[in-house]
């Protein structure tokens, strides 16, 4: 698995990604700095969690506008792989590459705690260790994930089979207690319409060791190495 | 600019003895920024003056000791060549000016602490002490608090994984916000603040220099009166952005041979980092103020030298070092700027703008800094409580300790500070008595905790002291970890006061038998003074932040009950009520002197468990603390979703068996509770069985039943309702 972490200034869990791809893959994946711009020979280019910038603006907004996000759409308009998590999901939406907007969380407060998220597809490169229908716990650490797009979007994106995890008690239900940030239709991740580029709030890649409280995270993991063995 | 006189002197904190003291060092008036210098470096805040000749009694030595206090920060070994960096340190005066920023640059500021002398911060953890939920004030110091700790340290990325949170009426107008961060290094990496080398350059690294902050060190060693408000302008402002960059840039230029020392610009900013890096390596410094990146125009040398701006690092390059490391602080888009360099003079010397403004000879300054054996009066014991009867019975009164402010579920708290950032954390918050934190690419762990029962301090500062370092010592303990050190965080009222300095001279008596009965020393710490509103003093506050080493972290059991385990009481309960909270909020008085720690006993019943615990018996383990037995048994259950039942017959009254406060006990939950027994027995501990874990709710001794999801509604039900002002909560903390 070739696998690249861009690191923007500001970012802080390319540390914890970099633990869990290795956990997977057996190998350490690459780190990008933010002023570097070539991609070339990557399968996926994962852009972490932090506060890219501060996020003094609009979270993700300073980093959309980074030289290495130009070569990260490049990589996707070639159908290279991209995970964007938290900090990286919402860039992923200030660059354009994702629909809608994460705004504050509904409560006005950071979160930090574990959710449940619910597996809406298992075909993907991303999810095909987990079972469709799935749930897996996820540690999450934001203040800004509250998912939002216009109704038409949320529509499209349901339509299309687009949405990829959704947040739901342990038995797999959508409650309102359910939805830590209130994100419309308990979208807590996304796929781009090719289903090659994936943004999620929750943490996967902070439980993947049984020592650390779980390995619910693994599948994800492990589905990628598995995609990109050679 | 104003006129230099005693006067003035005065409203710098300098009284009339010290100001002479300065014209004897100087053989003249000093100009505004020597004032400004010399009012600083002997502020009670940077001089210790009223505490030093108190903290000289602390044990500070043990083999495993590579710095105690008198660095940035304390470090110990911890083995595989590593060390773990720590301290705690307040900023109780600007987080009740503005909670945010005060609490957010209290991060900053023991960050800064810590990776300065080398370290990666990967833990910090908060000891907290707000006034009455009754009071309207406290509802917004606490959010303001909470959002500042979270806001800087979720951004910095570096995992709030523990902490404690009292209230009391007496912090009404003084809240604590006591901050502590962990770093690791390699132990032979550890980097000191002495400066060496005459003509080596002097680096200013960071953010820019602004009007922030100026006098903030002096401020801190004063009372406050109703003009609290009106300091807001002496309360800095944080940047976590910037010193997340500042770590990793810091961090990056360490890993090269570069730097001589370095020091963070913390309390009196760029005049206590070059004084003290000078002083300590018996050199001269001087500096050239037009060189230092500032944020605005027309600044003065006074402004510049006292400006408590953040983020900023001082450090003493090797010759020719300067373009490599130049390239790194650009790399990281931070200021750069060589700003003076050292002098064989043995004397600070400042210049701006052509014009000498400040030239002091450093020896005087620091070895004629004020030293003051304030006069202390040591009040006498509360003398001991007479039997109390229970006015309630067993159910209702758990019911209502649990819920109460002190007791209840800091979930709310915890929900808002990033605990998994690294992927390190084994225990976090509200999973065991200490938190747990692996340390990457080992199987090593750090068990951190922070302890100090206030109200206990201010029956007994003695005992209080000596109780809040056991508690440390057995919080580590709990999870199986060997406590290594501890940094102190002392915070008192007004050290003029007999009263108030005999009470800081008993808590460290008290705190030092407890360090040497426990091996178990002091690295480093910080006095907090002057914390009193309108002469109202703060109760008696030494906060003990404690580290200990698991050599594997798969060892460590946190204090959530599973089903079918014997519940064994690992100590000898006598029944003490006096300062307990069932005592307190069930008949409403706080009296009697507060429970005493045997620290033999202490230490034997530790010995044992923690032996007990890395041998894989036990399965859970909870120390008892507030609210004693039945209180910690229900935070087992909560914690682990399992009931339990509860058949000891005591021999004292009941009330006084589950609720009192008896110290050095622990609750081990373990499949077969025979063999703990016998070997507890073997061992010379004390040791009772309790019950055994199963079901869903609590069974009392008395039969009662109170289901976890009854008790769980009470627990958690305080924090978010009194946040959300849906409820004035009766019965606050005291």
């Amino acid at each position: 698995m070739r696998v690249g972490i861009v690191v923007f200034p500001g970012i802080n869990r390319e540390r914890d990604m970099a633990i869990a791809l290795e956990r997977a893959a057996g190998h350490a994946p690459r780190m990008i700095w933010h002023r570097e711009t070539d991609l070339a020979g990557l399968d996926l280019v994962v852009i972490p969690g932090g506060f890219s910038f501060g996020d003094y603006l609009r979270c993700g907004a300073m980093a959309a506008q980074s030289p290495v996000m130009t070569a990260v759409r490049a990589h996707a308009t070639r159908g290279g792989y991209v995970l964007g998590v938290c900090n990286g999901f919402q860039i992923l939406t200030e660059a354009g590459m994702l629909p809608g907007a994460l705004l504050r969380n509904a409560g006005l407060r950071f979160l930090s705690r574990d959710c449940h998220l619910r597996v809406e597809r298992a075909d993907t490169v991303f999810t095909r260790h987990y079972q469709q229908g799935e749930v897996f716990r996820a540690p999450m650490a934001h203040g800004d994930g509250n998912y939002f797009a216009d109704e038409a979007t949320l529509d499209r994106l349901e339509g299309e089979g687009l949405v990829a995890f959704r947040y739901a008690t342990p038995a797999g239900e959508l409650t309102p207690e359910a939805n830590p940030n209130g994100s419309a239709r308990a979208i807590a991740g996304l796929y781009s319409p090719n289903l090659r580029v994936l943004g999620l709030m929750p943490h996967p890649e902070n439980l993947v060791d049984p020592l650390l409280g779980g390995e619910d995270g693994k599948p994800l993991f492990a589905s990628l190495a598995e995609a990109f063995a050679a | 600019m104003s006129e230099v006189s005693a006067e003035l002197a005065r409203q710098f904190g300098l009284n009339d003895e010290e100001y002479a003291r300065v014209l004897a060092i100087l053989g003249r008036t000093p100009s505004l920024t020597e004032l400004g210098i010399f009012s600083v470096m002997w502020s009670e805040h940077c001089s210790y003056k009223s505490s030093r000749i108190w903290l000289k009694q602390l044990p500070t030595k043990a083999p495993w000791v590579i710095h105690g206090p008198g660095e940035n920060a304390g470090v110990v070994d911890i083995g595989e060549g590593l060390a773990a960096i720590f301290k705690m340190e307040s900023h109780n005066h600007p987080s009740f000016i503005e909670p945010y920023q005060g609490a957010a640059t209290g991060v900053g500021g023991i960050l800064r602490d810590v990776f300065t002398m080398g370290a990666r911060p990967v833990a910090n953890l908060n000891a907290l002490r707000f006034g009455s939920p009754d009071n309207p004030v406290t509802r917004r110091v606490v959010d303001g608090v909470v959002r500042g700790i979270g806001g800087y340290g979720n951004c910095v990325g570096v995992p709030t994984v523990g902490g404690e949170i009292n209230f009391h009426p007496a912090y009404d107008g003084n809240p604590l916000v006591n901050a502590m961060t962990v770093g690791i290094a390699r132990a032979d990496r550890i980097f000191l603040s002495a400066a060496a080398g005459v003509g080596n350059p002097v680096v200013y690294v960071g953010s820019k220099t602004g009007r922030d902050g100026i006098h903030g060190a002096t401020m801190a060693s004063a009372e406050f009166g109703q003009d609290a408000e009106a300091k807001r302008p002496t309360v800095q402002v944080g940047d976590p952005f910037t010193e997340k960059l500042l770590i990793e840039a810091c961090l990056e230029l360490m890993a090269t041979d570069a730097i001589v020392a370095i020091q963070d610009m913390g309390a009196a900013g760029l005049t206590s980092s070059s004084v003290e890096m000078a002083g300590k390596g018996g050199v001269g410094i001087a500096l050239d103020l037009d060189a230092v990146p500032q944020r605005e125009t027309g600044m003065s040398a006074y402004e510049m030298m006292l400006s408590e701006s953040q983020e900023r690092m001082l450090i003493v390059l090797r010759p020719g070092r300067e373009a490599m490391a130049r390239a790194i602080f650009e790399k990281w888009e931070l200021d750069f700027a060589v700003i003076g360099h050292l002098t064989e003079t043995g004397r600070i010397t400042v210049r701006h703008r052509g014009a000498v403004e400040a030239d002091i000879p450093l020896a005087p300054l620091a070895d004629q800094a004020p030293l003051y054996h304030r006069p202390i009066d040591v009040a006498p014991p509360p003398p001991p409580l007479e039997p109390v009867v229970d006015p309630i019975g067993l159910g209702p009164a758990l019911l209502r300790l649990i819920a109460c402010p002190d007791l209840c579920s800091r979930a709310w708290v915890w929900d808002q500070y990033d605990a998994t950032v690294g992927g390190q954390t084994v225990k976090r918050p509200g999973a065991a008595d200490a938190a747990v934190v692996r340390i990457d690419g080992h199987k090593r762990a750090l068990a951190l905790t922070t302890d100090c029962t206030p109200r206990y301090c201010a029956a007994d500062p003695r005992a209080g002291g000596a109780q809040a370092v056991a508690e440390a010592w057995r919080n580590l303990t709990a999870v199986g970890a060997t406590p290594l050190a501890i940094t102190d965080n002392m915070n008192f009222g007004n050290p003029e006061k007999p009263a108030i300095m005999g009470q800081f001279a008993a808590a460290i008596e008290g705190m030092a038998a407890a360090c040497r009965a426990l091996d178990f020393p002091v690295v480093s710490g910080n006095v907090s003074l002057y914390n009193e509103t309108e002469g109202r003093p703060i109760l008696p506050t030494p906060a003990i932040g404690g580290l200990g080493v698991l050599e594997d972290a798969a060892d460590a059991v946190g204090l959530a009950l599973a089903p079918g385990l014997d519940l064994v009481l690992i100590g000898h309960t006598a029944g003490w009520l006096g300062q307990s909270l069932w005592l307190r909020e069930i008949t409403g008085r706080e009296a009697g002197p507060p429970p005493p720690v045997d620290l033999a006993a202490e230490r034997r019943a530790g010995d044992f468990v923690r032996a007990r615990i890395l041998a894989g018996d036990i399965r859970a383990c909870h120390d008892v603390s507030d609210g004693g037995l039945l209180v910690a048994v229900a935070e087992m259950a909560l914690a682990g979703n399992t009931g339990a039942r509860l058949a000891t017959d005591p021999t004292i009254p009941p009330h006084a068996f589950w609720f009192g406060e008896d110290q050095g006990r622990y609750i081990a939950a373990i499949p077969d509770g025979d063999t703990l027994l016998a070997a507890a027995a073997a061992a010379g501990v004390p040791a009772l069985r309790l019950g055994r874990s199963g079901g869903t709710g609590l069974t009392l001794p008395d039969g009662l039943a109170i289901s976890l999801d009854e008790l769980r509604a009470a627990h958690e039900r305080f924090f978010p309702a009194w946040m959300d002002g849906r409820e004035a909560e009766p019965g606050s903390g005291g």
